[in-house]
């Protein structure tokens, strides 16, 4: 927070900078003219989130006037396009559960041993090299990851499995795993780095090892920072569109065998933007109501995130 | 407590371990050239001068990305306008004018929040919000704002740090000149904080360009063969906004499209458009690097 010139003083400097009460009385006008517009700026932020809610649940609120709230959290099936309608959310959220699991089986454990490596093994100078170079995966299009899961992740999963569908959640898994790393290492990194060297000292002095240093004294000590970094990560992987619309598949189907296409909550979304919606209509207000589920997924990470933050902060 | 292993067997410990984390670096790095070599051999044979000035075609070798690169200049064009000026003010407002009360604080945790939601929600919003119940339909400023609301936390954040980043003293120095609050921040840090902000900006800025999801929510059309009106016309007022209502298609959309198609002959032209997106966004993001690289060479307070 930014020190603030003390109300008195003010006062004094304006006189003494021999302002004219006339240009006195506009200065402040200006600044609190300019102040007021920040502040709206800085508001809008807030208003755009009541958009963005406020959108979800009211579209919801039409659908659920149709379909009730327990077929929808326990039905196993979700047809909403077709005459004999279904809409139960289940095969939705085990797609979008099941590539994420992938993808977290990628990301976490690659992603926390490049970190500890980078910070507890890795020389200054490699750091700065290896850092930026692993950030440039998050500047790589999610469309374009997509294309490289379906048309050369997949054949080449194809020869290690055989039956292999072209369309499946594994392939589409992986290359999110792959695209969340620097999530990981990025975050987890900063943390651990911010443990303060003492600690590392105090283990070294007692004959530890630096594999030991960096994994049961810096780990924990930074594991608040840490877990932040996977919670992030757990959220962009279920958010994930792009990637899962592509190579996935968008054909709702409750497995959690990852070798099968399946759609998730964001590839039903894409599948029915793609088509002609009227406006108003059972298969328009289903992916409202698809959304919300997806945005009440990832608020709750947020909380979590909050929570754990808040419960496990260490501070030196 | 530290395991008691025999010094040899710890040593070689560490030392595999110093080899398995160098392995998955260079495994999460070879997977990225991998990407990108795949993208270039699918795609080098399509990519000419007539492939960036043709429009999309049935076709598959005729079949071009000049509208979609005239569109992903439009939106992008409107994001910058939202999101730069919304973000700067809203960081400078925090960072310089917010006091600590609950007002500041629901803006921050809002941020906080609003940086999380995935991007398909933002399209959602749009659908419902804009095109819809605002009435601004399928076009270019409903693109645009979509995409410049969704990096708005992004440029907040950067500008917060890199103003957190100025000393106190400088602001001290100017009030005690008798800079007033605006002056202090317009002329010292603003100023001394616009390659940490400029950097924000071009990260945000990429980000927006590869954005896919939103735009689809909100109907772009995949098969766009006519450009936006000119925004600069022969007779007097010679600036005109119509281009803001027209339907459009960017990159990664008219990627998406051929990405999709069954026929493999529109692959080759998928990742000839990759191709093309690929280099907007790393020479964007390598920008950014450099930008931060000489400014923390260049400013040693």
């Amino acid at each position: 927070m930014a020190s603030e010139p003390i109300a008195g003083e003010e006062l004094n400097l304006e006189f003494r900078l021999g302002l004219t009460p006339v240009r006195r009385v506009l200065r402040r006008v200006k600044e609190r003219v300019i102040e007021a517009a920040l502040f709206l700026a800085a508001a809008a932020s807030v208003l755009v989130t009541l958009g963005i809610v406020g959108a979800l649940v009211y579209e919801s609120s039409t659908f659920f006037a149709h379909v009730s709230i327990i077929e929808f959290l326990t039905g196993t099936q979700w047809t909403p396009l077709t005459a004999d309608a279904r809409f139960g959310v289940l095969p939705l959220v085990s797609g979008t559960l099941v590539t994420t699991a992938v993808a977290l089986a990628v990301a976490i454990p690659v992603g926390t041993i490049c970190a500890v490596w980078l910070s507890e093994y890795a020389s200054h100078r490699i750091r700065e090299v290896v850092k930026p170079a692993l950030e440039l995966l998050t500047a790589v299009p999610t469309v374009v990851f997509g294309y490289f899961a379906l048309l050369f992740v997949t054949p080449l999963l194809q020869r290690v499995i055989p039956n292999l569908p072209g369309f499946n959640m594994l392939s589409a898994g992986l290359v999110i795993g792959v695209m969340v790393i620097p999530y990981v290492t990025s975050l987890s990194e900063e943390a651990m780095r911010a443990v303060p060297l003492a600690l590392r000292e105090g283990a070294y002095a007692l004959g530890a090892t630096r594999i030991q240093v960096a994994w049961r004294v810096v780990f924990p000590a930074a594991l608040s920072g840490i877990s932040a970094s996977y919670i992030l990560t757990v959220s962009r992987a279920l958010g994930e569109t792009m990637i899962v619309a592509i190579a996935a598949g968008m054909q709702a189907k409750l497995t959690l065998n990852p070798t099968e296409p399946a759609a998730t909550i964001t590839a039903f979304i894409v599948q029915v933007s793609l088509g002609d919606l009227i406006h108003g209509s059972i298969g328009y207000q289903s992916i409202f109501a698809a959304g919300l589920v997806l945005l009440l997924m990832t608020l709750g990470l947020n909380i979590l995130g909050f929570l754990i933050q808040r419960r496990y902060r260490e501070a030196y | 407590m530290l395991a008691a292993a025999h010094p040899r067997r710890r040593r070689w410990l560490d030392a595999a371990f110093l080899l398995l984390g160098a392995a998955l670096i260079v495994l999460s790095l070879g997977t990225l050239a991998a990407l990108l070599l795949d993208l270039l051999r699918d795609g080098l044979s399509r990519l000419s001068l007539e492939f960036l000035t043709s429009f999309p075609s049935r076709k598959p070798d005729q079949a071009g990305v000049k509208s979609a690169i005239v569109g992903t200049c439009a939106v992008m064009f409107v994001t910058a306008v939202t999101a730069l000026p919304l973000g700067v003010a809203s960081g400078i407002y925090l960072e310089e004018y917010a006091r600590k009360n609950w007002r500041t604080a629901i803006i921050e945790i809002n941020i906080a929040n609003l940086a999380g939601v995935p991007s398909i929600i933002w399209g959602l919003m749009a659908l419902g919000l804009l095109v819809y119940a605002l009435g601004l339909k399928r076009s270019i400023l409903t693109a645009g704002l979509t995409l410049g609301l969704l990096v708005l936390p992004i440029v907040i954040v950067a500008t917060r740090e890199a103003i957190r980043a100025i000393p106190q003293g400088i602001r001290e120095g100017a009030y005690a000149l008798g800079a007033s609050r605006w002056q202090t921040v317009r002329h010292h840090v603003l100023p001394y904080s616009m390659s940490g902000i400029l950097t924000g900006a071009i990260i945000a800025m990429s980000r927006a360009i590869g954005e896919t999801a939103p735009l689809i929510t909100i109907g772009a059309l995949t098969y766009i063969a006519f450009l936006p009106p000119s925004p600069v016309t022969p007779s007097p007022p010679f600036v005109s906004l119509s281009w803001l209502d027209s339907p459009f298609t960017v990159l990664p959309i008219q990627m998406f499209n051929w990405v999709s198609r069954p026929d493999p002959r529109f692959h080759a032209n998928a990742a000839a458009a990759g191709v093309v997106l690929m280099s907007i966004t790393l020479s964007m993001n390598a920008l950014a690097i450099l930008l931060r690289y000489r400014s923390r060479r260049v400013i040693r307070w």
